[in-house]
């Protein structure tokens, strides 16, 4: 480090207090000019909008267009869905973001054996078109935006997707929205995979080329650290293992011969803030300057649009408590903040009974009047970049940068992340990390307010609390066995049949799921076509 | 059973990819003296009672966070009875509503824990529950 710092002592402290962050950073009583390098004010910081974006990716930032209110919703049938989605819409929300269950997230029907039980649990539950049709009913897909949370069979729900579109006479031009698609986060933190690496990152590989030539204004990745960071890693750890995952999806598209502006500017992050305000802020200052100077500069990018860092902010799901769950709209109001003023596209805030359900009707639309409140009462979207140029928020981002560029050389010696994570050394890091976070609230020096301190004994749960009735498990067991006997199916075999082949080939494999998804194939059944030619993947077990 | 460490076998039944919190209890269980079989993501339970067999633990511990607890704790309670494991303690934890912890209670599952919980007190749980519960097979 260049810099020096404050030369302070701490006269007086108080016995008992923790002054790390929640990453366990230790942090000093003030900061000063001593604390940063002298051009951190000056030629190291432009104005926002000029490269390197550390005080956001447009002049005006939230003057010019307001973040994008998004709300991740999914539960039940597609009916339901489609009901909370509008629900939404109605209450000023201004894109849609749709949560599947976990039977679709691993590419299994409702009907697979493994499938009892989580049907419409914690998402929407999706076989096929018909599904995708009831999904988005009414819906006009050409003005708002729509964001799916699916990664291992990203490709052939997105298919389906496409091919409701094309039925409603859409033009795939005109479609705009977020694909997640990112099979290494899967690997890394929420284990939701298919095939081993190298078949998955064909097929993102596939993707960034079918979209774009044919997509052009999706966003055919949302390369996350949201996830990691759920699964205990530290604010540091969550910046280099998703700037690090998406350099490797970069280096795979040139490898596939793609060049670089032609698929990067659709490239999109989606990151945590969590409850320590401004760390979380300059985490996400750190990101779009790391991975500016990275494409300009060892990838050779040259239009400025693949420069950008354009990213999601989701608030901590894991900070949220069970215990006094109204508390949560606090802890989600100061994290949603952080989101803003750390400069985010588009923003979900965590519904208040997130610890213990999913979200009810009353508890998802407090959520969003919180982003409300923030965006047009609290002043906080007048002014671009406000704390650009704090001593503490300059060094913090700094040190930030350092950290990730120190774990970025770490990866890097083990010959990139694919080697990594099948070291296991992205995913040791985060467990150790979890468990010392889980001793620091156990030892009491991480305070929980209502948690391991002012704790509540009599309280009473006075929120309401959805639940997913089991017969939806029945009704969509009974709705994907009645497709199989009424849809064409000589024509379903027909482009299975010639999807596994050009599996075999290095064919792209897009067009053949389109395909394959307009006749009406269940998502399980390109799945288990795809198997036959990849493998599935397992993963070593440790804690 | 006296003198050898309290058994422990620790899965995530279903497709619940969740395993933060498996992971620190497990940690926390061996820490505090107990043997911890880990078995990972993506368990059924047939796989989880036949590894309790196998091992021959003291205690099941379950994680779902996905909304499928009362199908897999279910389950996993009426294999653990039909393979002779009936004394044996089940206990677990996630995102399982105090309703849903009742009805699984009256059907033999032990205490369940949520977000915010110590893990400590699960060691504390798990501990008092076996002193207070002698297998049957002890000697």
């Amino acid at each position: 480090m260049a810099q020096g710092t404050t030369p302070i002592e701490s006269p007086e402290t108080e016995p008992g207090r923790d002054f790390t962050t929640v990453s366990g950073r230790e942090v000093k009583p003030v900061y000063s000019e001593a604390d940063i390098a002298p051009d951190d004010l000056g030629a190291n910081l432009p104005l926002p909008g000029e490269y390197p974006y550390t005080r956001g990716i447009h002049p005006s930032m939230y003057r010019g267009k307001l973040w994008t209110m998004r709300q991740f919703a999914g539960m039940g049938t597609a009916e339901q869905t489609n009901e909370r989605f509008r629900f939404l819409l109605s209450r000023g929300q201004t894109g849609l973001s749709t949560a599947f269950d976990n039977p679709t997230l691993y590419g299994w029907d409702s009907d697979h054996p493994l499938s009892e039980g989580e049907v419409g649990k914690t998402g929407v539950a999706m076989d096929s078109l018909q599904d995708m049709e009831r999904l988005f009913d009414s819906i006009p897909l050409d003005q708002v935006s729509t964001s799916m949370t699916i990664n291992a069979p990203a490709a052939w729900i997105f298919t389906m997707f496409l091919a409701n579109a094309e039925r409603r006479g859409i033009p795939f031009e005109k479609l705009r929205g977020t694909l997640q698609n990112d099979i290494l986060k899967e690997y890394i933190a929420q284990k939701e995979w298919i095939f081993p690496p190298a078949p998955h990152m064909r097929i993102i590989t596939d993707l960034f080329s079918f979209c774009a030539e044919h997509v052009p204004q999706w966003n055919t990745i949302s390369i996350s650290g949201y996830h990691i960071r759920e699964a205990g890693a530290t604010a540091a750890q969550e910046l280099a293992f998703t700037l690090q995952d998406g350099f490797t999806y970069v280096e795979h598209a040139l490898a596939a011969g793609m060049s670089i502006d032609d698929f990067a500017p659709r490239l999109s992050f989606f990151f945590n803030s969590h409850l320590d305000f401004f760390e979380e802020i300059a985490k996400l200052r750190a990101a779009r300057r790391i991975w500016a100077r990275h494409m300009k500069e060892r990838y050779g990018a040259k239009n400025p649009r693949s420069w950008l860092c354009r990213f999601h902010v989701q608030t901590a799901g894991c900070s949220l408590t069970a215990q006094q769950p109204e508390v949560n709209i606090v802890r989600t109001a100061l994290e949603a903040l952080a989101g803003v003023l750390g400069g985010c596209q588009s923003l979900h805030t965590n519904s208040m009974d997130e610890a213990l359900a999913l979200p009810s009707d009353k508890a998802v639309e407090i959520a969003l009047r919180t982003q409300q409140v923030i965006a047009f009462e609290s002043g906080a979207a007048n002014v671009a970049d406000p704390l650009g140029g704090s001593y503490f928020i300059e060094r913090l981002t700094r040190d930030l940068e350092d950290e990730a560029e120190a774990y970025f050389a770490q990866i890097e010696a083990m010959g990139g992340m694919i080697q990594a994570i099948e070291k296991g050394f992205p995913q040791q890091e985060l467990t150790r990390a979890a468990y010392e976070y889980q001793r620091a609230l156990s030892d009491k020096r991480k305070i929980i307010v209502g948690v391991n301190e002012f704790v509540n004994e009599n309280e009473e749960l006075l929120i309401p609390i959805l639940e997913i009735d089991e017969s939806v498990e029945r009704d969509q067991i009974a709705a994907v066995k009645k497709l199989r006997e009424t849809r064409d199916n000589i024509a379903v075999s027909r482009e299975l049949d010639a999807l596994e082949r050009a599996a075999r080939t290095h064919a792209n494999l897009v067009p053949h799921m389109l395909d394959c998804s307009r006749a009406y194939a269940t998502e399980g059944e390109i799945t288990q076509t795809l198997i036959k030619v990849f493998g599935e993947f397992r993963e070593q077990s440790f804690f | 059973m006296s003198g050898s460490p309290i058994k422990v076998v620790v899965g995530k039944p279903g497709l619940d990819g969740h395993d933060r919190g498996a992971k620190v209890v497990a940690r926390t269980l061996v820490e505090a003296g107990m043997e911890v079989v880990y078995l990972g993501l993506r368990q059924t339970p047939e796989s989880i009672v036949a590894a309790a067999l196998e091992e021959d633990a003291d205690v099941i511990g379950l994680s779902v966070l996905s909304g499928a607890h009362m199908t897999h704790f279910k389950r996993v309670r009426a294999l653990m009875e039909e393979k002779g494991l009936g004394d044996r303690l089940l206990t677990g934890g996630g995102i399982i509503p105090t309703k849903d912890q009742e009805t699984l209670a009256a059907l033999g599952v032990g205490k369940l824990f949520g977000p915010g919980d110590d893990p400590d007190a699960i060691v504390d749980y798990i501990r008092e529950w076996i002193r207070e519960h002698p297998r049957e097979d002890a000697v």
